[in-house]
């Protein structure tokens, strides 16, 4: 368990803040720009000396009003959201200098840190040359390479144009299936934050405003309904198979299977789907002869305004909840309310 | 005088000037380091004394310190009350006389090399477990390298064109005060012109040849492979 408790007055806002983290799995700290994201994951790291604040890591306790122990004491790892490498060394000498500081087992070699970014080509390079992207990957390497307990990175992906972007997530998501440390995340882009995440603080103005699992949050209708036209749905799925012939992948969830256009994923990889909720539809009755492939059963489990015209309806798919943006006028002519049984029709569906 | 004179002239030079440069590298790098990071008040005040021999008449300064430092001033007293003997006239008194005349021109470029660093690979390396002393050695001194070779040639280069503070503490004694400039000066005095410029020569090629060192190191400086 990591647990922090901190109060620090900075100018423009309060961070005031008192959380449990999973000790395992990827932690987002979710809110817009200004409301304290980096601070919280600087007093972590220990780059914010803040009075009376706590920090326990496991067993082990890195600050409370008596102890404060300095960022290199503390067995963590930072990527920064400007990759923060050193210029006097090239990009060998810079995942060196953390491979020759670590102090516990290391998590990967230095072989497999290299081909896992893809940097053997970069190795002789110096920082200043490299791309964002590159130099991003250098500091994702170099902090794994530090043999942290856990993993802490701020914005690592906002810097980056769109395709390094899409590169580094992927990696992302592969590094979250196979270390097994802990990474808590700062972020304020949704798409980042729906496909890495398992678990969930949302902030606002140096608070926290909600906490709990991803899937369960991210669907919560008070949550979603704050997100306007960006509400949306994030679903666990496994590839359960292609259809070749139309180009279509398979993917099955607790609600059924739900048809995407073709992905290369193999059978059997899990993924995560994004729905958004202008994309769902309610009827009272399956619909037949309908261009729409992904029609479910699903009963009505929450409902609420998000305009004077539009409201969110939140559904669940035999387990899996799911949100569809609506008129008032609609779901007044299909008299919905908690409880009743009626199909979700998905018309797009987003691999994450 | 002698052309063996011009010499140890010379050579009083060179020491003095390379003492001076090491003595200001070592004190002025916490100094420099304390004014690029430090948030404190007064700040301004200590920044302005450090400035103060650039605009201060070097007499004004060796005058001062003849005083403090003369047999019945009150560095000289405490000095012989210490059981040591008094500085002025002597080469020791010239390193105290040039430490304080040169400061400003190894402090400010440290203080600018160490500021150009920023927080952030400091930041970087203390979540990569580097502790104080390891990043100052590993980080802080390949980063400001550049800045501290500036420092280096501008301590030095300035200390051995001194002049005013050497005269007024220094005074005047071949192979122990007398350094390159008052050597010129006085060959200049003599009406020895050929003398004034052989030594003029020798300092003016001398500097010019650090200085273009210098600069032709200068862009391969930044980086020390690993």
């Amino acid at each position: 368990m990591i647990e922090t408790r901190f109060r620090i007055r900075r100018p423009g806002f309060l961070l005031d803040v008192h959380e449990t983290f999973p000790e395992r799995g990827v932690t987002a700290i979710f809110g817009p720009s200004g409301c304290g994201k980096t601070t919280w994951l600087r007093a972590i790291a220990g780059l914010e000396r803040a009075g009376g604040g706590l920090c326990r890591f496991g067993g082990r306790i890195w600050q409370d009003d008596t102890r404060f122990l300095p960022p290199h004491a503390r067995p963590l790892a930072y990527v920064f959201q400007d990759a923060a490498l050193f210029a006097h060394l090239d990009v060998r000498g810079n995942l060196e200098y953390a491979r020759r500081r670590a102090r516990a087992a290391p998590i990967l070699s230095f072989e497999r840190a290299v081909r896992l970014l893809r940097l053997e080509h970069l190795l002789d390079r110096d920082p200043a040359g490299l791309s964002g992207g590159e130099a991003q990957r250098v500091a994702l390497a170099r902090a794994l390479l530090a043999a942290p307990a856990l993993l802490l990175m701020d914005e690592p992906l906002s810097a980056l144009d769109a395709s390094a972007r899409r590169a580094i997530l992927s990696l992302l998501e592969e590094l979250r299936r196979d270390l097994p440390i802990p990474i808590i995340l700062v972020s304020h882009a949704r798409d980042e934050t729906a496909r890495l995440a398992d678990h969930l603080v949302l902030m606002e103005a140096g608070r926290v405003r909600a906490s709990g699992p991803l899937l369960e949050l991210w669907t919560r209708l008070d949550i979603a309904g704050s997100h306007g036209k960006a509400a949306s749905s994030v679903i666990a799925a496994r590839v359960s198979g292609h259809e070749k012939a139309w180009n279509l992948t398979r993917l099955a969830f607790s609600g059924g299977e739900i048809l995407t256009a073709g992905t290369e994923l193999p059978k059997g990889s899990r993924a995560r789907l994004r729905i958004m909720a202008r994309d769902v539809s309610i009827t009272l009755r399956r619909q037949e002869q309908t261009s729409i492939l992904n029609i479910f059963p699903a009963t009505v489990t929450g409902m609420r305004a998000i305009s004077t015209a539009r409201m969110l309806v939140q559904l669940d798919l035999r387990g899996t909840l799911l949100l569809s943006a609506i008129t008032r006028k609609s779901a007044a002519a299909l008299r919905l309310e908690r409880g009743r049984e009626v199909f979700a029709q998905i018309k797009a569906v987003a691999l994450l | 005088m002698s052309g063996a004179d011009d010499i140890s002239a010379l050579w009083v030079s060179l020491r003095l000037a390379a003492l001076t440069t090491l003595i200001l590298l070592v004190l002025g790098a916490p100094l420099a380091w304390w004014l690029a990071r430090g948030r404190f008040r007064g700040r301004i005040l200590i920044e302005a004394v450090i400035s103060l021999p650039l605009v201060l008449p070097p007499t004004v300064l060796g005058f001062y310190l003849l005083v403090a430092l003369a047999p019945q001033g009150p560095l000289g007293r405490l000095m012989q009350a210490l059981g040591l003997a008094p500085l002025a006239f002597t080469f020791s008194g010239l390193v105290i006389g040039s430490c304080l005349y040169s400061l400003p021109f190894v402090v400010q470029p440290l203080r600018d090399a160490f500021a150009a660093i920023g927080e952030r690979p400091l930041e970087a390396a203390a979540t990569l477990r580097a502790g104080p002393l390891d990043r100052f050695f590993t980080i802080i001194l390949p980063l400001a390298r550049p800045g501290i070779l500036t420092a280096a040639v501008l301590g030095f280069a300035h200390t051995l064109g001194e002049f005013g503070v050497v005269l007024m503490i220094g005074g005047n004694i071949p192979g122990r005060t007398r350094v390159l400039s008052i050597a010129i000066y006085d060959h200049v005095e003599a009406l020895d012109y050929g003398r004034a410029h052989l030594l003029s020569a020798g300092l003016l090629l001398f500097s010019f040849l650090v200085l273009l060192a210098v600069h032709a190191l200068r862009p391969r400086i930044g980086r020390t492979g690993r």
